[in-house]
């Protein structure tokens, strides 16, 4: 079955390259063009409230997690099906990851650390598909998510802890003299924590989107040549798919290991 | 794609005003180098994210994870169940065996008390048979005993008489006259030795 898909695929391949050649092969190569956000209706300004490319693919990304994790599951099956036992499977990943990286402690946090996972890990693979758009390709959106997590892992961290959150800073363990530098240094990593956490989501995904349509463009000029850089796309799609539940376990797994410091600030 | 055709579009089909959005859109992109930058849109992704995640975490939080632990934790209890079911059939079954085997030993120890009692009871059935034969035995020699011993004292008798009387005869034969008396000892002191 397999085989034959893949066979026929590479006649088309071929057939498009002999029949289809532009009308002129020029390279026109625009890999940021996937990335912009449009209104759905009309075409005048973007304003907050408005409906745009970006709330349409949100809206799809929470009618699949729906779909999954509440129609999937309405049965309440003691033998699971399989759409229930993936979500199953999504629920148990999470809440041992929880338990497991910021303590037993932290469970409470786990639907919302559940919401960060799904969103992230749904929007990645919904921008996947072909003529989609990539929500998580945005500094905008992944900045939102990173902050969240740094409000309330610092907001709880003073909640529980009281100023003793602040030892977090002090390295006890270290020469007394020492500690004042490292505590800069400590200082300075912990704000700098949510801007590497957007960008490296946003970066993996912006990326590989944006080499597959640099791949894409080569292949409009190469001709004949086209399947070269079609099968480069299949590479980095394959890796892309990797990427995309890679990012998503490590943003929820960096945001659970952030919890712990809120939760147990000693080093 | 669909972003080409659609500026494609802008730039024809559309108006003076749309073709100068459009441009001044491309305008924009080209300036900042990526639509990740573009700051004007930054409100309207911010505020639709905070919709979507609200939206997730109150179905999450209400009604997709407290089903699943639930199924979760009555699948772990059915399993618990039955494991534990399994544990007591299983020790039942162990009962029954040692039930059984039980009850195979006392059998078998009753059926060597039956056999026991029965060979001592036969035992004793031929002891007293073989004692009563013994004695009737024992009676009848006696009895035969005393009849030869009769018959035996008879016969001494008879010899006594005969001897006697043939004793007489010769002694009256030969002419001479013997007292009965003398004879009579002679005899006896004959037959005795």
């Amino acid at each position: 079955m397999g085989k034959i898909a893949l066979i026929l695929a590479l006649v088309i391949v071929a057939a498009a390259t002999l029949f289809l050649q532009p009308e002129h092969a020029g390279l026109a190569i625009h890999p940021m063009d996937q990335f912009e956000i449009s209104p759905l209706f009309g075409h005048g300004d973007i304003s907050w409230y408005t409906p745009t490319n970006v709330t349409a693919w949100m809206a799809i990304a929470v009618l699949c997690i729906i779909l999954l994790l509440v129609v999937g599951t309405r049965r309440r099956a003691i033998i699971p099906t399989r759409t229930q036992s993936i979500a199953e499977s999504a629920y148990g990943f999470v809440y041992k990851m929880v338990e497991d990286v910021a303590g037993k402690d932290a469970v409470g946090f786990f639907p919302y650390i559940m919401t960060l996972f799904m969103f992230i890990v749904f929007a990645n693979f919904l921008g996947l598909l072909p003529f989609s758009f990539t929500t998580t390709s945005h500094i905008a959106v992944t900045a939102i998510l990173a902050m969240l997590v740094f409000l309330t892992v610092t907001i709880v961290g003073f909640v529980k802890n009281g100023t003793a959150f602040l030892g977090l800073f002090w390295v006890s363990s270290a020469p007394l003299a020492l500690r004042p530098v490292l505590a800069i240094i400590e200082l300075i990593s912990y704000f700098v924590r949510p801007v590497s956490h957007s960008i490296r989501l946003a970066g993996n995904v912006m990326a590989g989107h944006a080499v597959i349509k640099v791949f894409a463009g080569f292949a409009g000029a190469l001709g004949m040549f086209a399947f070269l850089p079609i099968f480069a796309i299949t590479a980095v799609y394959a890796l892309e798919v990797l990427v995309a539940f890679i990012q998503a376990y490590v943003f929820t797994i960096l945001t659970c290991v952030y919890l712990k410091d809120a939760l147990h600030p000693s080093h | 794609m669909a972003n080409d055709t659609h500026s494609a579009d802008t730039e024809t089909a559309h108006g003076a005003v749309d073709a100068a959005h459009g441009a001044a859109g491309h305008a924009e992109a080209a300036s900042a180098g990526m639509p990740q930058l573009e700051f004007a849109t930054f409100p309207n992704q911010i505020f639709w994210l905070m919709v979507t995640l609200v939206v997730i975490y109150l179905v999450l939080s209400r009604v997709a994870l407290p089903r699943i632990a639930a199924v979760l934790a009555e699948r772990q209890g059915t399993i618990a169940n039955d494991l534990a079911q399994a544990e007591e059939l299983k020790q039942k079954a162990v009962a029954a065996e040692e039930a059984y085997n039980q009850a195979l030993a006392d059998a078998r120890t009753e059926a060597h008390r039956i056999v026991a009692e029965t060979k001592a009871e036969i035992q004793a059935d031929l002891d007293a048979e073989i004692a009563k034969a013994d004695a009737e035995i024992a009676a009848k020699a006696a009895e035969s005993e005393k009849a030869i011993a009769e018959i035996r004292a008879s016969a001494v008798e008879s010899v006594h008489e005969v001897a006697k009387s043939t004793a007489a005869e010769i002694v009256g034969s030969l002419g001479m006259s013997g007292d009965a008396k003398a004879i009579e000892a002679a005899v006896a002191e004959r037959v005795k030795g």
